[in-house]
């Protein structure tokens, strides 16, 4: 065997795989041949790293070199370059924003900085499809100490103790849903991790299965040996290929060595894991959809009780987790709640993976200590605003959750002080947003997301959210009647009340919490017939200002013949025939026609 | 894999593996400039790697530096101990690799009569 003297990581997320980070790493499995170095330098691919908008990474040790935004041309300079003559590349280092300065070690790079990684740690760091690597790192010694060393009630105590809450929304005590189905007796449990990730924006489970699947893996067995389950299914959407992929190679590795399948660590315990494909329903990220689906039922939600942890899937006590949740277990085992509950906040322990998008700068993966201010997460992790513009909102936990205003950019983030802002923790989507988005566009956006995925059992969501969507629909085309701001919310409480799942239940919360933060834009929408950002297309208009020359270029452009003027005259706009296509203004030389 | 006793064999057997991406003891940095390329800084660089994969030096590792000025005294190797100075051999050759890595990277005791150029710890 030869010494290896040099890792090449290539980051294989699928964000830099969809930026063409196979073409790099197949760039470097050929130049390493050519020039001889593919015995001394091991070529990996790695999981997410969370830095997707620098994108492909690729990160070269020993020296922890951090390139960015590599292509396969670049490949051929690193090999020669870095590996060969180890000089490292300094055009595809890190810059970063404010100070233009290059950064070669990915650990002093500000994104990373104020970051926190348990559930991430490995992510990037090591070869999602070698068990060797993440036994490597300490993998299955929590499982290994639970069934050897610690007993069911001691494993629940110890996650109860830890304060982990539910990271798939709900922020339900995970110990306490544990002892519940610990304490239902039965012939049969289930263990189910919920991978059914579909908020817009969201894609932190999707990283941590593809970056890191087996801690997802240990961490279900562990809540299987605690409430006494046998047999464990990951419900995870069909559109996440390479996380199915990733979970297939990682389950069939750890029933080879023995950490999954029967006797465990010759302990008695056997486990074994299955994967439900689901057909991307976003209901059916609520657990008694969920259970209906793998069942092989139509995925929608009944009522609770009973609870899962009473009678869940095919009528046996079951335990559902989400996958981030899953991920944090065998950190608190190996390490102690005490070590764990030191992270985070008094009643939000541990830490949280958000994902940042919309106009932000690092669009990307980070996980942060709870408690941590949306300020610190958007400016200093987040790289702050596109463009310079101004920061206006940021919406938090999807389409259940809701939007901040930057009043309330200081508010720490944990799952009880965001749902007393009117948001919600929901899976940790961040959607980040500028001056010039029109909240009531954005309430609509999501609106018509929770509709169109609303399932249609019960009337007050199916019906209620539908009606919604027309009055928001209305407002935003410059048809908004006096009313309609306390008809929205007279329709909102009702079906926060009555609708039967989490779906509907949270569905109004967009459309509630841009009332409580942005009512005056609803009110000019309504009142005056503008959009104060000038995003709502149909209540624009187009004018002709001062610059005008006459050219008659835009009245020739004009698809309706709206526009009129003598030859070197100022033009005008019939706002009567306008349709608002925006060909006059894109056309126009001088830039003279303004929208607003 | 019957018992945690196995996984921990099997962990300490891998973990040398990985020990490149974390900070590791001591390392061996090959002047890999024109001037050293041409003198023959590759053959040395396998010699290297040949002879700690025979004595199983995991946790040594072996960096590349650009050309220091010594043109003339290319191959230049060094050998940087934790804690200790840096020492740099010159007119390295293949064959003098596994005297160097034998009594210094292993022993401590720095072949006196090859070194050229010392820089003490800060």
């Amino acid at each position: 065997m030869q010494h290896i003297r040099a890792h090449v990581l290539v980051c294989g997320g699928t964000a830099c795989k969809s930026s063409g980070s196979q073409k790099v790493r197949d760039a470097f499995a050929r130049y390493l041949e050519e020039y001889k170095l593919q015995d001394e330098v091991m070529l990996v691919e790695t999981g997410c790293h969370g830095f997707c908008e620098h994108g492909p990474l690729v990160i070269v040790y020993p020296e922890g070199t951090f390139y960015c935004r590599v292509t396969a041309d670049d490949v051929k300079e690193i090999v020669e370059q870095h590996l060969y003559k180890g000089r490292i590349v300094e055009r595809l280092l890190y810059r970063e924003p404010l100070t233009q300065e290059q950064v070669p070690n990915y650990d002093e790079i500000g994104f990373y900085k104020k970051q926190h990684r348990i559930v991430l740690a490995n992510c990037g760091e090591i070869d999602p499809e070698n068990v060797g690597e993440y036994i490597a790192v300490g993998g299955y010694e929590a499982l290994g100490k639970a069934l050897t060393q610690m007993s069911p009630e001691q494993v629940v105590e110890e996650v109860k103790k830890s304060g982990l809450r539910g990271r798939g929304g709900g922020g339900f005590p995970t110990g306490l849903k544990w002892q519940f189905a610990k304490a239902s007796v039965s012939d049969k449990k289930y263990v189910i991790c919920n991978a059914d990730e579909g908020d817009p924006g969201a894609f932190m489970d999707r990283s941590v299965l593809e970056g890191d699947p087996h801690r997802v893996l240990e961490g279900m067995a562990i809540c299987g040996y605690a409430i006494g389950a046998d047999e464990g299914y990951i419900y995870v959407r069909a559109e996440y290929p390479l996380a199915i992929k990733r979970l297939r190679v990682a389950i069939a590795q750890a029933e080879e060595a023995g950490l999954l399948g029967k006797n465990i660590f010759g302990s008695g315990f056997d486990f074994t894991i299955h994967i439900k494909e689901g057909a991307g329903a976003f209901v059916c990220g609520e657990e008694t959809a969920l259970m209906a689906s793998i069942e092989g039922k139509r995925g929608m939600p009944r009522p609770r009780p009973p609870f899962p942890a009473v009678s869940g899937l095919w009528g046996k006590p079951t335990n559902i987790n989400n996958v981030e949740t899953f991920a944090n277990v065998a950190q608190i085992i190996n390490n102690g709640a005490e070590w764990y509950s030191r992270f985070g906040t008094e009643k939000s322990k541990g830490t949280k993976v958000f994902a940042l998008t919309g106009k932000i700068n690092n669009t990307g993966l980070a996980e942060v200590p709870m408690g941590i201010t949306m300020r610190e997460i958007i400016y200093d992790i987040g790289g702050g605003i596109t463009n310079g513009k101004k920061f206006k909102a940021v919406q938090i936990g999807g389409p259940s959750g809701g939007c901040l205003p930057e009043s309330m950019l200081d508010l720490p983030v944990d799952y009880d002080s965001l749902i007393a802002a009117g948001a919600m923790m929901g899976s940790g989507g961040l959607v980040v947003m500028d001056e010039d988005t029109c909240m009531v566009d954005v309430a609509k956006f999501f609106l018509t997301f929770t509709q169109s995925e609303s399932c249609g059992k019960c009337t007050p969501c199916r019906e209620g959210t539908k009606r919604m969507l027309e009055i928001l629909t209305r407002i935003t085309e410059g048809e908004g009647r006096e009313g309609d701001i306390e008809l929205l919310e007279s329709l909102a409480e009702n079906i926060k009340a009555t609708a039967l799942c989490g779906l509907g239940q949270s569905a109004p919360n967009p459309v509630l919490s841009t009332l409580r933060y942005f009512r005056h834009e609803y009110e000019e929408h309504i009142k005056n017939k503008r959009c104060p950002a000038g995003a709502c297309e149909k209540m624009l208009s187009y004018v002709i200002g001062d610059d005008c020359k006459g050219c008659t270029k835009c009245a020739r452009n004009c698809p309706v013949q709206a526009i009129s003027g003598a030859v070197k005259q100022k033009h005008v706009i019939d706002q009567s025939k306008c349709i608002k296509c925006g060909a006059c203004m894109a056309g126009c030389p001088f830039k003279a026609i303004t929208k607003g | 894999m019957k018992s945690l006793a196995d996984l921990h064999a099997l962990r300490d057997k891998l973990k040398s593996d990985l020990k490149l991406r974390k900070e590791s003891g001591t390392k061996i940095i090959i002047g890999m400039g024109t001037c050293g390329i041409a003198a023959g800084a590759r053959e040395v660089m396998a010699a290297v790697l040949d002879e700690l994969a025979r004595r199983h030096l995991t946790d040594v590792q072996v960096q590349q530096t650009g050309c220091i000025g010594m043109c003339d005294k290319e191959v230049l190797l060094d050998v940087l101990r934790p804690g200790e100075a840096r020492i740099t051999y010159g007119n390295v050759k293949p064959e003098d690799v596994s005297k160097i890595i034998a009594n210094h990277v292993v022993n401590g005791n720095i072949v006196e009569d090859m070194v050229v150029g010392k820089i003490e710890n800060k």
